[in-house]
């Protein structure tokens, strides 16, 4: 049981890392990550719906009747993402401003659902939560990944901080809606080449 | 004047697939072939206008006069995966041709975030009635165009010599990005 959970957990960090091996929930990676700090952020809002809404559907998944199941775990998902909305526009107003409508959009990301669907409704409530604790932040350190590549070379700066000197000419064009797509696809390639130098299965088809 | 020129930035400056960034699970998974491409932008025309308009109503006469927008999230992902769910049961029964066209891609539609995008930027931006159904059909357009032309860019990469690594997905997104930028050059029509 154990080592079941341990696998769980470490699951989500590098052999089912979203957006990168579950290629799901790509709109928002592409859409804030224009700072790190707006990454870590979105990755943590994300987390957080993704574990208690796998707790939530795993716990119920013995009530809900299967012919409506996806629309229960839409409502149960939903009500998470208000309740998030809520708390960031209390507590981080600035980065809520900055996030904008990609917040409510957390009810559309298909990873939350994925699990929901692929996990959390065949397994007990506490494993389904280590799952999404697990695959939350995996999405969480991509998207700030992503957003740390972005930053550094379109902007210069690392959560706000200069990290190059005067003389750097910041790469505007990372930080403007081409140079999303572009960094995934190379992060994304990165990822395939460093699987195949492991002699790891070929995920991406 | 102004509804012309909200046009055009929903269809090309503030293309919804590639300058905001929304759509774009269906945008890598149905692009594939031509065909297919052009019953998903149909699909998401009709699905999206449809649901601009509920949405709109519900927001405008109910969430807003009793302070209720704090439900909006709530609120418009239960109308629209509603709103698909009896848009497919009607075509099923009223008009099986339509069905059979686009029976499948209604059922992906719920999980798109370019519908529920679009009725939240008409909420965020308070439109009138009628700059609503221009704004939603105008994003609508340019997420088919977007979605039609890069599906014929990728049924040519397929027969291109492309690096193993950057095979499926990661060349995809390059070509997105690619694409994105050609479409940066509308910005000089509106802003």
């Amino acid at each position: 049981m154990g080592q079941k959970l341990l696998s769980t957990l470490t699951a989500g960090l590098w052999k089912r890392i979203p957006p990168f091996r579950l290629v799901l929930g790509l709109c928002p990676a592409l859409a804030v990550t224009m700072s790190a700090e707006n990454g870590l952020g979105m990755g943590i809002a994300t987390a957080f719906v993704l574990t208690l809404s796998n707790g939530a559907v795993s716990a119920l998944r013995n009530i809900i009747p299967s012919k409506v199941r996806i629309a229960s775990y839409i409502v149960i998902i939903a009500t998470l993402v208000s309740i998030v909305e809520i708390l960031m526009k209390a507590y981080f107003f600035p980065l809520a401003e900055q996030l904008g409508i990609y917040i409510p959009l957390i009810v559309v990301n298909c990873i939350v659902l994925g699990r929901a669907e692929g996990f959390a409704s065949k397994n007990p409530p506490l494993i389904s939560m280590i799952d999404g604790l697990s695959v939350g932040a995996g999405y969480a350190l991509s998207l700030t990944l992503i957003g740390s590549v972005r930053e550094i070379f379109g902007a210069g700066s690392w959560f706000g901080m200069p990290v190059f000197g005067e003389s750097f000419e910041p790469m505007t064009f990372l930080v403007s809606a081409p140079g999303a797509f572009v960094t995934i696809g190379a992060l994304l390639a990165l990822q395939n080449l460093y699987s195949r130098w492991r002699g790891e299965k070929f995920i991406q088809g | 004047m102004d509804l012309i020129y909200l046009a055009i930035s929903a269809t090309f400056v503030n293309n919804i697939l590639l300058a905001q960034y929304l759509g774009n699970c269906p945008f890598l998974g149905v692009s594939k072939k031509l065909g297919t491409a052009v019953g998903m932008a149909a699909a998401i025309l009709f699905v999206t206008i449809l649901a601009s308009v509920f949405t709109w109503s519900v927001f405008t006469y109910i969430l807003k006069p009793y302070k209720l927008e704090f439900l909006q999230t709530l609120t418009f992902i239960l109308i629209i995966a509603s709103l698909v769910q009896l848009v497919e049961i009607i075509l099923k029964k009223k008009s099986r041709a339509l069905y059979n066209a686009l029976g499948v891609y209604l059922a992906l539609i719920t999980t798109n975030c370019a519908v529920m995008g679009v009725a939240l930027l008409i909420a965020k931006n308070e439109l009138s009635f009628i700059a609503m159904l221009v704004f939603s059909s105008a994003s609508a357009i340019g997420y088919g165009l977007a979605l039609i032309l890069f599906a014929g860019i990728r049924e040519r990469l397929v027969l291109s010599a492309v690096p193993q690594s950057m095979q499926g997905t990661a060349i995809a997104l390059v070509t997105a990005g690619i694409m994105a930028l050609a479409f940066m050059g509308f910005q000089g029509m509106a802003s």
